[in-house]
């Protein structure tokens, strides 16, 4: 009864890694995707000039920031149906599916963290290249994605990847939506097996590698990547 | 070419332009000199609206800056402009610095735009290093790129502001000749510098500024040969920079 059982680990393993972990990074890799995306327009939309659009950005970004994760993923799993159903006009809820509202719930949620990081980067090239940049004729967007924002991405390498090892483990919590990522699928076999102790201390050992490996090769980048200015 | 008449700018409340009125014709050299602070990067900045301006007008060949309508990055892609701090794009190699604004904004095709690109850097002496990144050469190096660079757009004028000033001292002349070499072909510029050298070889006219105002405005050899007629503050301020 108290003996200890990794064997189990090993039984499991396909189930675990094949369909948890993969859904895991495949939530973090699209939504790291998205949320850079967009946490980028809003950097830029914060930089305007125009009060009226860094307002905006700078709302929901404060908003997104001063409310937690899990509220967010409620928020949107059981709203989001009755939005998109009053928007279309169909008078009823339209289901969106678990992956996808998390997926959405992420982009959202980590675009403003994204945007804050951007902005940083942004704000770290001198304003000199953006004037050169309008003195050979370019235009605000010619500027932005081809002198700009190339540097304040390299610049921001190693801090968005790190803030994307934070995405991974967040993406934990999308067990409340009842979603089997990597975590769920370990619990699923503890619950199953009577093997708590066992798959929650592999679920930890392997959350800890890719975490620690990661964050080691972020590092290592960051030394290679450095613009010689 | 370049005309500013009346132009005025303020920060705020602090008055950076008063009514500066001049120009540049077509193939002239205008040296803009003056203490720090004078306003002369400021107002060199406001012919490519660069720096924006709160009073009068300016015209580039007929077309008027200031006005709502005018298409920007059209004017500017036919000014050159170096920089004090040359500005040359880090994260691109020196050939791609140079052909970057060709192909986006003047439509030129790849290889058209490398073949001038490559005769611009034969022409700085620089063609050994179209490969490298900027951040490889040394300042004067970058800086005969940068000129490179705006000549590539084939300018019709040229604006340098304080090309020279950000170099160490032994590599001002490799700058300064492409510059001489530019002006004897006849083309427009109008250059702020501290190299009187420069101005009394090449200049055809020098303007003198101090505290956002135009003080003296004369022809190269008045400005230079007749200094009991200048003003106090360009007599004092000529007195500081000469016999050196």
């Amino acid at each position: 009864m108290f003996g200890f059982d990794f064997d189990v680990i090993w039984r499991t393993l396909p189930y675990v890694l094949g369909t948890g972990l993969v859904f895991t990074v495949k939530l973090t890799v699209v939504a790291t995707i998205g949320a850079v995306i967009l946490g980028t327009l809003m950097a830029m939309m914060r930089l305007s000039s125009n009060p009226v659009i860094s307002g905006v950005a700078g709302f929901y970004v404060n908003l997104m920031r001063a409310l937690p994760l899990i509220l967010i993923i409620f928020w949107f799993y059981f709203l989001v149906p009755y939005i998109i159903g009053w928007v279309t006009g169909a008078g009823r809820p339209i289901a969106v599916g678990g992956f996808t509202s998390a997926l959405i719930t992420f982009i959202l949620f980590e675009a403003a963290y994204f945007c804050e990081i951007m902005r940083a980067g942004i704000q770290s090239i001198p304003f000199g290249q953006i004037g050169a940049g309008y003195a050979l004729g370019l235009n605000y967007w010619q500027v932005m994605g081809q002198i700009v924002l190339p540097q304040a991405f390299r610049n921001m390498t190693p801090v968005l990847l790190t803030q994307m090892i934070v995405l991974f483990q967040d993406t934990s919590l999308v067990y409340v939506l009842s979603l089997t990522d990597f975590l769920g699928a370990a619990n699923n076999i503890a619950q199953r097996d009577g093997r708590m102790v066992e798959m929650f201390v592999f679920a930890a050992v392997v959350y800890f590698l890719i975490s620690y490996v990661a964050s080691r090769s972020v590092k290592r980048l960051e030394r290679r990547i450095a613009i010689v200015r | 070419m370049i005309e500013f008449k009346n132009v005025s700018k303020w920060y705020g409340s602090f008055q950076v332009l008063t009514d500066c009125t001049t120009s540049v014709s077509k193939g002239e050299v205008v040296v803009i000199c003056g203490p720090s602070g004078s306003g002369k990067s400021t107002l060199i900045k406001t012919a490519n609206a660069l720096e924006p301006f709160q009073k009068g007008e300016i015209f580039i060949d007929g077309v008027s800056v200031g006005a709502a309508g005018t298409n920007l990055p059209k004017l500017r892609s036919r000014i050159g402009m170096v920089f004090q701090h040359f500005e040359l794009f880090p994260h691109l190699s020196v050939m791609r610095n140079l052909t970057l604004a060709q192909i986006k904004v003047l439509g030129r095709s790849e290889s058209e735009a490398k073949e001038r690109g490559r005769a611009l850097l034969d022409r700085v002496g620089l063609s050994a290093h179209m490969d490298k990144y900027p951040g490889q050469l040394s300042g004067g190096q970058q800086q005969r790129v940068a000129i490179a660079r705006a000549l590539a757009m084939n300018p019709m004028a040229m604006l340098f502001d304080e090309p020279t000033s950000a170099l160490d001292p032994e590599m001002v002349n490799e700058v300064l000749d492409v510059m001489v070499d530019l002006a004897k072909e006849g083309m427009t510029m109008m250059v702020v510098t501290h190299e009187m050298g420069f101005a009394r070889s090449v200049a055809d006219r020098v303007v003198f500024m101090d505290q956002g105002a135009i003080v003296e405005d004369c022809a190269k050899d008045e400005f230079f040969g007749n200094p009991e007629a200048r003003s106090d503050r360009a007599k004092h301020f000529l007195s500081k920079i000469l016999h050196h």
